[in-house]
């Protein structure tokens, strides 16, 4: 165990080198934040001055050393649009999107397990038949279209929830949240069913067709001759162990719930780490961007490291050949 | 006894209702917060805004274009050089301190140390004081503008911007980057709005200052949230919704959903800035020749982009200055005559046309990539094949800059709102020593529109000045220096009750002080 997670540190800090020099390279093509920085008019010479300045005139390499050497002590740079440290700004946007992904986590798992168990045990009841298609649908729909609908039906046109942001927030040791407050959770709505909307027809497939084939099991077929409760058989003996692929797939597919969130909380002007982002892009704000990939990169190795581990718990075939 | 009752209740009613009446509260959406506390560090129409909401300017303009006294009163030329300004007795910054000449000196001082006013300010010599209410702001040599800049005039509170911060740095420095006082810290203006919270990017509240001087001004607006909203069709359905009273700017394509319903009202109002496009004659041969870069302005169909592209919100221009500059000249009108332009293609030895390239951005002005795209269409109509790349605005201006293609798109906006600051930024010939045509990407060069912009600078006769910027105009609109397509207007979505009509104005500052909510 201890050498599996001294590897996986190992691994990790190559793949921040490696984000981190990615970052690095690209961030020339976004463009120049000085530009961004000084008004349209002003000359040249002032904005090579503040260019030196900042250091952005330096070497390739050189710049690079100097953002590792720094990154090795804690300090990931400042933001050039935020003024503030980049750590800092996106650890203070950080709870809004980790409440947009719980949320959401959430919507996903209440909805998706009874459908997509229902419709296994019933494939050929007209709901069933329903949800198959509109999922089709579902897959093909853009997430922003989504949410500009659905702030178009809500928000305009019923006028019953809110638009946009993330309503009133209460502060509790220092992490924002909306979720104690009724009108953070009424601007949570949105959001979060839009974001939910782009899984939502995945799981319900990926459950149904887990659920399915489990069905079709020996010992499913054993249950029934024991003449066992249905119930019984679906929820107990079926269902259990549909969960291992589809709790797989979840904790690869949080990742890519992350990358939507650039989208959703641009659309809703919700203020978290994906807004921040696309923000950071459009301004040049180049130490931001580089700063946001490497912490984001962090916590995909962290999370596909503790999924790792847990299905090392789980499923001792893993552990076996995994230890070799 | 009833009675007496009766009629207190109902003096009560009356009271409350007027209480109520004078507590509106609007709530602001744009499409970006105020990028700094530190009005001096940026210059930018965002800026500008915040800072007639926050502060005062020495004199602002008046719809019609005319000075409206503010912090001066009254102002007197005293000779070529100097201006004598009278200001306001009994101001007060919002941190209780009272406004005098010294804060005008500091000032117009600080604008020296902000790279992005250097250049604005560079006409401008020593400011004396006369007495606490009497200051002398004079100019190197006779400069023509001097009003126009006492727009830009905003006095700061020198006594809170001295001295050390708690970080042992000095309060009064001007920084791009990284931490400074003024840019942290909220700020202290004499404006009708004080600023209580801010998160940047996410939130600011602004509450009505109760000390305010202007006591004649009928704004009622008590308290303004502004929230930045970015995507547009958010900030309009968010107006729609109800959940803001207040936004600018409103996109054109969703125009006509506003005008359809009834719970909101859309303002537009003519602005000041012109979009071009330029052509490199240094890169193209062809465009060299006056007959080629006229037949593609009479090319040109900018009426058609003003409806279809535009939807009505921007006005078909011929010239580079607006209706009420003194440069605007009545007879300039946009040209578009396809059957003229191919003639001249033809005169011009070019009947079967040419190829050229072109880059424009893609999200700095209003449907500017449509835009470029319509002139490329237009183009081929004459057998120029345009081939258009664009991007955003964070990649464009290095573009511009180096020049990669034949046409290049720009829009500008006069600082100074005067004719005079188009000519010297994007028609006379560029200069990398003097700084003039930083933006002549087109490399457009007359010497006789380079001698005359320069001589408007310090004439100060308004009739003759009037004259030669007129004559300016008309010499760059005979050799079809660039390609004028419209003005853009500004647009405004408020709720009904919002009476935003008298507080807009052309240059896209809406004196929120003056708001009045029904």
């Amino acid at each position: 165990m201890f050498a599996f997670i001294i590897r996986r540190i190992i691994q990790a800090v190559i793949v921040m080198l490696v984000i981190s020099f990615i970052g690095f390279s690209v961030q020339h093509s976004i463009g120049d934040p000085v530009r961004d920085m000084v008004g349209e008019r002003v000359s040249e010479a002032e904005r090579e001055a503040l260019r030196d300045k900042l250091g952005l005139n330096d070497p390739f390499l050189t710049q690079y050393f100097r953002f590792v050497k720094n990154a090795c002590y804690g300090d990931l740079g400042i933001s050039y649009f935020h003024n503030k440290p980049t750590m800092h700004v996106i650890l203070r946007k950080a709870p809004a999107t980790i409440e947009l992904i719980f949320a959401t986590t959430i919507i996903i798992l209440l909805i998706t397990f009874p459908v997509g168990v229902y419709s296994a045990i019933n494939p050929n009841s007209w709901f069933s038949r329903v949800v198959m298609g509109v999922s089709t649908i579902g897959v093909a729909v853009p997430v922003f279209l989504t949410a500009i609908i659905l702030i178009y039906i809500f928000g305009v046109e019923l006028q019953w929830l809110p638009a946009f942001g993330r309503g009133d927030t209460v502060n509790i040791w220092g992490w924002e949240t909306g979720f104690l407050t009724k009108d953070g959770l009424l601007h949570l709505i949105l959001p979060s069913i839009s974001l939910a909307s782009i899984m939502l027809p995945l799981y319900i497939r990926l459950i149904r067709s887990e659920m399915m084939e489990v069905l079709e099991t020996e010992y499913i077929k054993f249950a029934w001759a024991k003449g066992l409760n249905r119930y019984r058989v679906w929820l107990l003996h079926a269902f259990k162990n549909t969960l291992l692929p589809v709790i797989t797939v979840i904790g690869v597919e949080i990742g890519i719930l992350f990358a939507f969130t650039l989208l959703t909380e641009t659309v809703f002007q919700w203020q978290g780490m994906g807004f921040m982002f696309l923000e950071a892009v459009e301004r040049a704000d180049t130490a931001l961007i580089v700063a946001y990939l490497v912490i984001v990169g962090v916590m995909f190795v962290v999370i596909n490291t503790l999924v790792d581990v847990i299905y090392g718990f789980v499923n001792p075939m893993v552990r076996i050949t995994g230890s070799k | 006894m009833k009675k007496i009752f009766i009629l207190g209740i109902a003096a009560l009613m009356l009271f409350s209702f007027g209480m109520t009446a004078n507590a509106k509260t609007l709530k602001l959406a744009l499409d970006a917060d105020p990028k700094t506390m530190d009005i001096q560090e940026q210059l930018s129409g965002g800026m500008l805004q915040f800072s007639h909401w926050v502060f005062d300017p020495l004199v602002r303009w008046a719809q019609d274009m005319s000075f409206e006294p503010r912090l001066a009163t009254k102002w007197e030329r005293i000779d070529d050089l100097t201006m004598r300004f009278h200001l306001r007795k009994g101001v007060k910054f919002h941190s209780g301190n009272p406004f005098t000449a010294k804060d005008i000196v500091f000032t117009m001082n600080r604008f020296r140390k902000s790279a992005d006013f250097k250049g604005l300010f560079e006409p401008f010599g020593e400011t004396k004081i006369v007495d606490d209410y009497t200051v002398d702001i004079t100019t190197k040599k006779p400069y023509a503008l001097l009003l126009n800049m006492a727009t830009y005039i905003f006095p700061l509170d020198s006594k809170f911007y001295t001295g050390t911060d708690d970080q042992g740095k000095p309060k009064d420095a001007v920084l791009k980057v990284g931490y400074s006082f003024a840019k942290m810290t909220l700020p202290s203006g004499t404006g009708a709005f004080k600023c209580t919270f801010r998160e940047h990017g996410v939130k600011m509240v602004m509450e009505r200052n109760a000390d305010y001087w202007d006591k004649k001004s009928p704004g009622n607006v008590s308290k303004i949230i502004l929230t930045p909203i970015k995507e547009e069709a958010t900030r309009v359905a968010a107006l729609l919704a109800g959940d803001v009273d207040f936004i600018t700017p409103v996109p054109p394509q969703d125009f006509q959903r506003i005008q359809k319903d009834k719970k909101v009202d859309l303002m537009t109002y003519t602005g000041g800035r012109i979009i071009t496009v330029q052509m490199n004659q240094k890169r193209l041969e062809p465009l060299r020749n006056k007959k080629v870069r006229q037949a593609i302005v009479y090319a040109v169909n900018n009426f058609g982009i003003s409806k279809k592209i535009m939807k009505g919100t921007a006005t078909p221009a011929g010239q580079m200055s607006p209706k009420g500059y003194y440069g605007y000249k009545e007879t300039l009108a946009p040209r578009y005559n396809l059957r003229k332009a191919k003639k001249l293609m033809k005169e011009a030895g070019y009947a079967d046309g040419f190829t050229a390239t072109m880059i424009a951005p893609n999200n700095r002005y209003v449907n500017d990539e449509k835009i470029a795209e319509a002139f490329c269409a237009m183009l081929s109509k004459i057998k120029i094949n345009v081939s258009l790349k664009t991007m955003p605005k964070a990649q464009y201006w290095d573009e511009f800059d180096r020049q990669p293609a034949d046409f290049q798109m720009i829009g500008w906006h006069s600082d100074t709102e005067d004719s005079g600051n188009f000519y010297e930024f994007l028609s006379m010939t560029p200069n990398k020593e003097t700084g003039y045509g930083q933006y002549n990407s087109g490399n457009y060069s007359n010497k006789a529109v380079d001698v005359l912009t320069l001589a408007c600078q310090t004439e100060t006769n308004l009739v003759t000045r009037t004259q030669m910027l007129q004559e300016i105009e008309q010499m760059i609109y005979d050799d079809a220096g660039y390609v004028p397509f419209h003005w853009q207007n500004h647009s405004y979505g408020v709720k009904k009750g919002v009476k935003a009509g008298p507080i807009i104005n052309t240059l896209n500052f809406p004196y929120l002080g003056d708001l009045v909510i029904e």
